[in-house]
């Protein structure tokens, strides 16, 4: 059990009668970065809330650093961060007087304190705007600072709910670089994101839906057992004509624009030179099919056209 | 000219605190353009999205939407304009349903055609959502029916900034397939977005950089307007690999790209990747496969902003 920072079995959640986390199962190693992906509405922010004990569990258990989450939510809570979609800051505060005092409620004080604001301070690279208020800040400050604000107690574990939402493309690697950091440094890391690009670096990922587990593995394990077929790209300058031809033609799916080409999963047994044929005879006009490397954004496509029961 | 659905010139924007938001910007979309904006953080891309909604202040020689001056002017389009700011307002206590009806009763949908807001609910896959509070949607849900309502009066142009964050990728797949449909039947739309995977489809995109165009035109323009090539690198141990690569000779940046590095490079040529190839091999990272591929959106953004 000693390595396992969080364990769940059969956790459930339930909003009268509908049940936004349905006995979903996992475990997270202690140093992984842990990806938690899902459509919207799939029961991430539901799952990662019981597990930090802010959210009473319907059914099902889950210990986290070895706490039941079901009555131990404040030794929880004292040893995790948690950057929520929507976190809050003092907007009266300035970027230092919230460190400072989210420090306080962790219970820092003195030297210790002004160490560890000092040390994130230049771990996020916030230096500079100590001295502005939170109100106006850009929104890549914030996000910078409310990563700082979750790491301030040195917590073993951090849940970082789409840290990287609205953050530019220089600043998403910039996070993904201190994750990576954390991860070396032996702490946790479970996130949730919606650019399937990063996710790539997650050691472990988990995709729910409807509330239900519906694979596991890492980003390799996902991609040549979780893709119903073989990605094939054509290339063209109809993109958006091929792509809705396309979905049309038997044993293909998901067929979607990409750069200059247009990608689709092929399902097995279909002839790979039947959809260009088809999109000849209707007139449009594409290079030869060929293989496409499989991504975790074609496995996120497939595994939410499954229809469970929702 | 009739065909601009917007057109700025030397549009300016400086705030309380002496920031300048936007530095003397031009900026043509033609009307059933899909047009999007990309930048870093504090680039002016909200800023344009409001001056052009009317919502702020600004100097400009001039700035018309839909042949109509700003601000002036927008009192007579205004029903032809859809505009999707950050933080939209929904009506938390009213059902999903009862917010499309809200906002159809504020700007009455053109009665020719179209969509209903069934199709529209069924196309965003917000149906079995429809009686559901606002209030209790998840985040993606939310934005997703903030699309919606702006979509209900059919406008002629939309201002969307930011429109797909938070939201999945099936869901952004959809979202698009709508928008680039309805531009098939004239829409006009100007997008800011973080996602450079989407800047791709747009007709043009306008790179901004601290209140100033960086670039400007197609995609494929953007794609070819900066010099030397992008090496890609397939190797274990991504993060280790880029820090053992910074600093090489001949290689401008190292940058992750998914599971994968981008080495950007003067030009390409064998002993440039006989150098790297060894340097990562001393390090004992194993080298899968490193060859040239074209430029990227992203690729571009990365070089040009950082």
């Amino acid at each position: 059990m000693s390595d396992l920072v969080v364990d769940v079995r059969d956790l459930t959640r339930r909003f009268g009668s509908f049940v936004a986390v349905d006995r979903v199962s996992f475990q997270i190693p202690r140093g992984a970065i842990f990806g938690f992906l899902g459509p919207n509405g799939a029961g991430k922010s539901t799952t990662i809330r019981m597990l930090l004990g802010i959210l009473p569990v319907s059914e099902g258990e889950g210990h986290v650093l070895g706490f039941d989450i079901r009555t131990s939510s404040e030794e929880i809570r004292a040893r995790v961060g948690y950057m929520s979609q929507r976190f809050s800051l003092y907007e009266d505060l300035t970027v230092l007087e919230n460190l400072h005092f989210f420090g306080g409620v962790f219970g820092l004080s003195g030297a210790r304190l002004d160490q560890k604001v000092r040390e994130l301070v230049e771990m996020t690279r916030l230096d500079g705007f100590e001295q502005q208020l939170a109100q106006g800040l850009p929104g890549g400050i914030r996000q910078r600072l409310a990563l700082a604000t979750s790491l301030l107690h040195d917590p073993e574990i951090v849940f970082l709910d789409e840290p990287t939402g609205a953050v530019d493309p220089a600043l998403r690697r910039y996070f993904w670089e201190r994750i990576a950091e954390l991860s070396a440094a032996g702490r946790t890391v479970m996130v949730t994101s919606h650019y399937m690009d990063e996710v790539e670096r997650c050691h472990d990922i988990c995709f729910i839906h409807h509330g239900r587990l519906m694979a596991q593995g890492s980003p390799g394990d996902l991609k040549s057992r979780h893709l119903p077929g073989q990605m094939w790209q054509v290339r063209t300058s109809a993109r958006a004509e091929v792509a809705a031809h396309l979905a049309r033609v038997p044993g293909v799916a998901g067929a979607f624009p990409s750069g200059e080409t247009v990608r689709y999963l092929l399902e097995p047994g279909f002839d790979p030179a039947a959809p260009a044929a088809a999109l000849r005879t209707s007139g449009l006009t594409c290079s030869a099919p060929e293989p496409a490397e499989p991504t975790l954004e074609d496995v996120f496509v497939a595994l939410s056209r499954k229809r469970g029961t929702p | 000219m009739a065909d601009e659905a917007v057109r700025v010139r030397g549009l300016r924007k400086r705030y309380a605190a002496g920031v300048e938001a936007l530095c003397g910007l031009n900026l043509s979309v033609q009307t059933a353009q899909v047009y999007g904006v990309v930048g870093p953080d504090g680039a002016g891309k909200t800023t344009l999205m409001k001056v052009l909604a009317g919502v702020l202040s600004f100097q400009a020689e001039e700035a018309q939407v839909l042949g109509r001056p700003v601000p002036d002017g927008l009192a007579q389009v205004r029903h032809h304009i859809g505009y999707l700011p950050q933080r939209f307002s929904l009506y938390g206590d009213l059902t999903v349903a009862e917010n499309l009806d809200f906002y159809a009763a504020l700007y009455p949908p053109d009665p020719e055609g179209g969509r209903t807001r069934q199709d529209l609910l069924e196309m965003i896959g917000l149906e079995a959502f429809r009686d559901r509070m606002a209030a209790d949607l998840s985040g993606g849900m939310k934005q997703k029916l903030a699309l919606l309502c702006n979509l209900v009066h059919r406008p002629r142009l939309l201002l969307m900034d930011e429109p797909t964050v938070g939201v999945d990728p099936v869901s952004r797949r959809e979202f698009w397939t709508l928008v680039f449909e309805l531009q098939r039947g004239g829409l006009t739309v100007l997008a800011s977005t973080p996602y450079m995977d989407e800047a791709e489809q747009f007709d043009r995109v306008a790179l901004l950089s601290e209140g100033t165009l960086v670039r400007e035109g197609t995609p494929a323009e953007i794609r070819a307007s900066v010099p030397g090539v992008v090496l890609e690198l397939v190797c274990e141990q991504p993060f280790q690999a880029a820090r053992c690569l910074e600093g090489s000779p001949g290689i401008q940046d190292v940058q992750l790209f998914g599971d994968r590095l981008h080495l950007f490079a003067a030009q390409d040529a064998p002993d440039l990747r006989q150098a790297l190839e060894q340097r990562l091999g001393q390090a004992g990272l194993q080298v899968h496969r490193l060859r040239v591929v074209p430029f990227s959106i992203e690729d571009v953004f990365l070089r040009l902003t950082t």
